[in-house]
């Protein structure tokens, strides 16, 4: 085991880890924030998707050894106690989320895809979520959440 | 906690979701979220050969690895007595005997019969290690020959995987009247047939399969957390599996469940055994599949090669149909699979048509391959495939358009008989078809297939006008029909002193938004906002009795809570008489609030659940105190939803992709309760329609039954660039036979998209058929040789 | 994964001596294709040693007419460099197009060379660009470097540094998605350069290689349409259930015809 230190949503966390521990499992098994969720082994499904400074990231392919020294931020650290982040609020709202096993890595993906295309259109949001699979949504009404999202995040801005 | 809002809903609108607060925010709880004290992991080692004799299994240095707390083998679960999985069906071959149905256990025992059969279970203290000491266990087999092929598989000389079936026939069963189709035939103008196949699918839900069981000594019991869909079924069943004293001494509770599509309704070997190991234990044990083990071992889909023909008279009307179906049921018998393949397949095989002579011969057939159970529709869209694309080649037997020969078929009257059995309940299928080809701009067609030819594309349409059967009842038929299980469903409501509501309901939610529509329900009956009522459900030691959720089940679940809101009510009007010294039924409820004009008096419902528990104003030895009201409801009848989808598909000749480029659907579910919902489940059903259609396939080697497609970078999932946005429209006709006219929309999506995919492509194409999926090579070799050709 | 140590390097020199004192040490960059295949445990290296965060390894740089990339640069960092869009736009495209936009964010240029997955899209444009790889130890021609499927000139111990690239805006890449993996089904390089056309083809399943035959058509003033698939040796290509050799060649054919139309 080693002992590392990792940052996140803004808090520093001291644990101990086996080096081949992914990212993912040490925020799920260690420091119990379950948002995050592994749906393959390939890293190809981005439940797990997660922001290492500021850009998404898988985090079953990164060790939680790589992340320290960078800034981790999970679905748990996205609203503001109980006000949700408005790409949170643009999911209910549009109905973007069936069974919610995806729905944190899509979240985080389209914080991500708002931060890189203020104002995205549907082929951009459709392009942009090559690497998160949902099962339940045909993601007709992610992509309008990720749209409506977006644009709420601008007007914050 | 409860995140609904402090409003009153009306069922019938799109109210947002209640469960969305905590899915959102990171903060739903599924199986792998649990970490119990104690907890030790399991980890499975499985057969990497598809047929093999187990020579011997050697544990002794994986015992030895660090953390390894035990290793158990099939014959160490036969040594405790666990019982083999059970099947939930009971069919009859045509010659009167019963299927030969093969012992499937938690743990091979003497031989292995698919790539990723479970052979033995390590236990240990952390998960790595347990895959460690996994790696580490020897099994020495003896391989045995393959197969794989549907028909190799009841060739003479083809390997046999159970010592008890000879051939590998599980039963050839058959339903209809042969001899009436016979002579249909012989009177036929037109005659059109087809060999097709309906490929298998991985269901894939986003969540894998999941279990933590722990086992408390001091009391006998166990408690186990589980992905699925049914855990009041499960339990029962993992009670006698496991040879527990009593329903009491097991509790299951599936929470938040991502996904499950059919795939999380089989009792599963894997489950049985962790279960089995956590007892063996005496500690906490959880297993959570890897993606990869989700595809060798969740039940897939589908897997059928049929041959097919329909009789036609002169004017294109449907004379007779005559299937034969070839179903791979894996190897072993899932839960529910010979249900899926005879009274939910080949029942449905006339459609939306009036045919008065049909028969169906299915053969399930033992292969090589992870074992098939439902899979979203379950039966059904391998029917409506079939008779969609003999409709389609009828079309154009007869030279008329693919709308005109379904219009010249349709059922038009009901309730409807048909030669297969069920009942069809309501229906308007002509308006159903005229709605969706107005969403689909069917007349502007020809001039987009111009412009689309002037780009150097080829662009088809293509229809398919699906009827299914959801709600399943009676429980009474189903049994008499080979069913193992009943069909009713129960909710219980509970209303507190102070008015708020516990709806307890045995249907389980995993994505269709059962906490927002039950409240909406109970909130509109009661006339309370939606912030007093709970939705209760997925945890045996809260929930009275209930059968879980698929086949489409909302309806026969939610007709229960309307009749416990019905007798709520309806003692609220006897205390409210007591209240205001009136008699019942000079007392009105609306809107929350009972009144009687006799008396010009009001009293509101919380004051009346109030009122109901005080027990001061009524004679108690009339009227019991409290306000619980509970039903069992058992469907008098399925429900038959149809509608009719329609495709536009654009094909480049050149690379042979496919893209859908507008996809239109009017559905009829009866009664919609959510809108927004409702289209969210056609959305997702659609999209796997179309992923079977276009992507999707799970191929195993033919020479060494190797599952090819084992991970997402050789599984063709539906992504949200290959995706249309989608079209929807309802066109209700509200079913008879339940309190909501309501007849469930889960499945339909995906039973009616894949027909009206592949019509278009062939449209598009000009040609009778093509297998699914319509791969691009596929595709690009027909324009070669046509190109070639000209 | 198998039981394994991971050490990050403050400096290159560590990193060599990391690599040199372990025979079962690994480097480690994005980890984009590495970590998968260690969760399959189809690979047991003794320990990652860590190069992601190396100075010697960042930053793109001007460098004579062309650029110079660090070898840990990411993806996303490649397709969004102004550097890279003005001298040489092609290779921002084919980096913003690499996985998706998680493993951009992740992966680098030196990692995905120096595993030359016969799928991957970076060796294509190295290839048809003539670029230039300057290792720990030499610096290689691309012709030189990549030696056939997962296979490169790097020895033990030796690692990519940097990628030199000659700048060119008559360059495209294009790339046909595997519909399962989203990998390159076949992806295909076409530049016009001073010398000529050059064309480097990858996903034919052996790993990547240049068309001469269509280059010497084109400059001898052969027309796009002309390029013919039966002129493409078969023998690039292999088949699997996504495809077959003879479809391969077809869409390679197909997608250097679009790719020359698109520079031309």
């Amino acid at each position: 085991m080693t002992a590392i230190t990792l940052n996140v949503n803004g808090a520093s966390h001291a644990i101990d880890v086996e080096d081949r521990t992914l990212l993912v499992h040490a925020l799920r098994d260690t420091l119990r924030l379950t948002g995050a969720h592994i749906g393959c082994d390939t890293s190809q499904c981005g439940a797990c998707t997660v922001h290492i400074d500021g850009r998404a990231v898988k985090s079953c392919t990164v060790l939680a050894a790589q992340a320290v020294d960078s800034e981790i931020r999970t679905i748990e650290g996205l609203a503001k106690g109980a006000d949700l982040h408005p790409m949170q609020a643009a999911f209910r709202e549009h109905h973007g989320l069936q069974c919610g096993f995806c729905t944190p890595g899509m979240i985080m993906m389209a914080v991500d895809i708002a931060r890189r295309h203020p104002r995205p259109d549907d082929a951009t949001v459709r392009a942009e979520l090559e690497g998160n699979l949902c099962r339940c949504t045909g993601y007709h009404n992610i992509v309008k959440a990720v749209i409506a999202g977006a644009a709420a995040m601008e007007g914050l801005a | 906690m409860n995140a609904a809002p402090s409003t009153t809903a009306k069922f019938g609108q799109s109210v947002k979701r209640v469960e969305d607060s905590r899915l959102i925010t990171g903060n739903g709880r599924y199986v792998d979220d649990l970490l119990l004290p104690g907890q030790t992991y399991a980890a499975f080692v499985r057969s990497a050969h598809a047929h093999a004799r187990i020579a011997s299994i050697d544990t002794s240095s994986a015992a030895q690895m660090p953390g390894v707390v035990r290793i158990l083998t099939g014959q160490d679960l036969v040594d405790a007595g666990l019982a083999p999985l059970p099947c939930g069906w009971n069919l009859d071959s045509v010659d009167g005997t019963p299927a030969r149905v093969a012992v499937h256990r938690a743990l091979a025992t003497d031989a292995v019969r698919f790539v990723g059969e479970p052979v033995a279970l390590v236990i240990a203290e952390t998960r790595n290690q347990a895959r460690d000491a996994a790696d580490a266990v020897f099994v020495n087999y003896e391989e045995l020959p393959t197969v794989v092929d549907l028909r190799a598989a009841i060739a003479p000389d083809a390997p046999q995987l159970h010592a008890d079936i000879p051939q590998n026939r599980a039963f050839t069963w058959g339903i209809g009247d042969a001899a009436q189709v016979d002579a249909a035939f012989a009177r036929a103008s037109h005659k059109v047939g087809i060999e097709l196949r309906n490929n298998r699918l991985v269901p894939n839900a986003m969540e894998p399969r999941a279990i933590n069981a722990e086992w408390r000594t001091f009391d006998r019991s166990m408690t186990i957390h589980l992905t699925h869909q049914n855990p009041i079924g499960m339990r029962v069943m993992f009670m006698m599996l496991l040879g527990l004293e009593s329903e009491n001494h097991l509790r299951v509770v599936s929470p938040d469940v991502g996904g499950g599509f059919g795939s999380k309704a089989p009792a599963y070997p894997e489950e049985l055994a962790v279960a089995f190991a956590a007892r063996a234990v005496g500690r906490p044990v959880k297993w959570t599949a890897e993606r990869t083990e989700s595809f060798l071992t969740d039940a897939h889909g589908r897997d059928h090669i049929t041959t097919a023909e329909l009789a036609l008279d002169d004017q294109g009307h449907f004379l007779a149909i005559r299937v034969h179906t070839l179903a791979n049921f894996g190897a072993y018998v899932s839960t529910s699979n010979a249900l899926v393949v005879s009274y939910m397949y080949a029942t449905m095989l006339t459609g939306q048509y009036n045919i008065p002579a049909a028969h169906a011969l299915v053969e399930g057939i033992y292969t090589n391959t992870c074992p098939v159970d439902a899979y979203r529709g379950a039966g059904r869209p391998e029917a409506a495939y079939l008779i969609e694309r003999l409709a389609n080649l009828a079309a154009q037997e007869i030279g008329v358009d693919q709308a005109e020969i379904r219009r010249r078929n349709f059922i038009r009257t009901f309730p409807h008989q048909t030669p297969l059995v069920y009942c069809y309940d309501s229906g308007d299928y002509e308006g159903c078809l005229d709605a969706a080809l107005r969403l689909a701009d069917y007349a502007g067609f020809e001039s987009r297939r111009a412009e689309a030819r002037a780009r150097g594309k080829l662009r088809g349409i293509g229809l398919s006008a699906y009827v299914e059967a959801c709600g399943i009842g009676p429980s009474r038929l189903l049994a008499s029909l080979g069913g193992a299980g009943s069909m009713w469903e129960s909710c219980e409501i509970r209303v507190q002193p102070a008015g708020s509501v516990e709806v307890l309901t045995g249907a389980h939610n995993h994505g269709q938004g059962h906490q927002t529509v039950y409240a909406q329900l109970v909130s509109e009956r009661f006339g309370i906002p939606m912030d007093r009522i709970t939705v209760i459900q997925g945890d045996t030691d809260r929930i009275q009795a209930g059968t879980g959720t698929y086949g489409s089940r909302a309806s026969v679940g939610l007709s229960a809570a309307a009749r416990s809101c019905d007798k709520i009510i309806s003692k609220g009007r006897e205390i409210v008489a007591c209240m205001l010294g009136v008699e019942p039924d000079q007392v009105d409820f609306e809107d929350g609030i009972y009144s009687s004009a006799a008396t010009n008096q009001t009293v509101a419902f919380a004051e009346m659940a109030h009122a109901a528990h005080a027990a001061a104003s009524f004679p108690t030895d009339r009227i019991e105190p409290g306000l619980v009201a509970t039903t069992f409801f058992d469907p008098p009848n399925f429900t038959y939803p149809a509608g009719v989808h329609v495709c536009e598909v654009e094909i480049d000749p050149e690379t042979g992709v496919t893209e859908v480029v507008a996809f239109n659907a009017a559905d009829d579910f009866g009664t919609v309760a959510n809108p927004m919902i409702v289209e969210g489940q056609v959305h997702g059903g659609v999209t796997q329609g179309i992923g079977q259609a276009l992507w999707e396939n799970a191929v195993y080697d033919p020479e060494t039954a190797q599952l090819l497609t084992a991970s997402y970078m050789d599984y063709g999932m539906p992504r949200a660039d290959s995706l249309p946005e989608f079209g929807l429209t309802f066109w209700p006709s509200p079913t008879p036979v339940n309190p909501l006219g309501m007849k469930g929309c889960g499945e339909a999506g995906a039973i009616g998209s894949p027909p009206a995919v592949i019509n278009a492509v062939c449209d598009a194409l000009g040609i009778a058929h093509m297998d699914m999926p319509a791969s691009p090579e596929k595709i690009w070799r027909i324009c070669r040789q046509r190109s070639e050709m000209a | 994964m198998y039981e394994l140590a991971y050490v990050r390097p403050q400096s290159l020199t560590d990193a060599l001596a990391m690599l040199a004192q372990d025979d079962g040490a690994q480097a480690l960059s994005g980890g984009q294709t590495l970590m998968p295949v260690l969760r399959a445990r189809l690979a047991m290296p003794t320990r990652l040693v860590d190069l992601a965060r190396l100075h010697e390894l960042a930053g793109i740089t001007p460098a004579g007419d062309g650029i110079e990339i660090g070898a840990a640069t990411t993806h996303h960092d490649v397709s969004t460099s102004s550097a890279v869009r003005s001298v040489l736009p092609a290779l921002a495209g084919l980096a913003g197009g690499i996985g998706d936009a998680q493993i951009r964010h992740r992966g680098t240029i030196g990692g995905s060379i120096a595993n030359n997955d016969p799928a991957a899209c970076y060796p294509s444009a190295l290839l048809a660009l003539g670029a230039s790889i300057t290792t720990s130890q030499r610096t290689l021609a691309a012709q030189d470097f990549f030696t056939g499927m997962f296979s490169t000139a790097l020895e033990p111990g030796e690692i990519v540094r940097s990628i030199r690239l000659p700048a060119c805006d008559k360059a495209r890449y294009i790339k046909f998605r595997n519909p399962a993996s989203r990998f390159a089904l076949v992806g295909v390089f076409a530049a016009r350069l001073p010398g000529g056309y050059r064309i480097a083809i990858t996903g034919g399943g052996n790993g990547v290689f240049r068309w001469q035959e269509a280059e010497q058509h084109l400059d001898s003033g052969g027309s796009v349409s002309a390029i013919a698939e039966e002129r493409l040796d078969i023998g690039n290509f292999t088949g699997d259930l996504h495809g077959s050799a003879e479809y391969r060649r077809h869409i390679a054919a197909v997608t250097v015809r679009q790719a020359i139309s698109a520079i031309t």
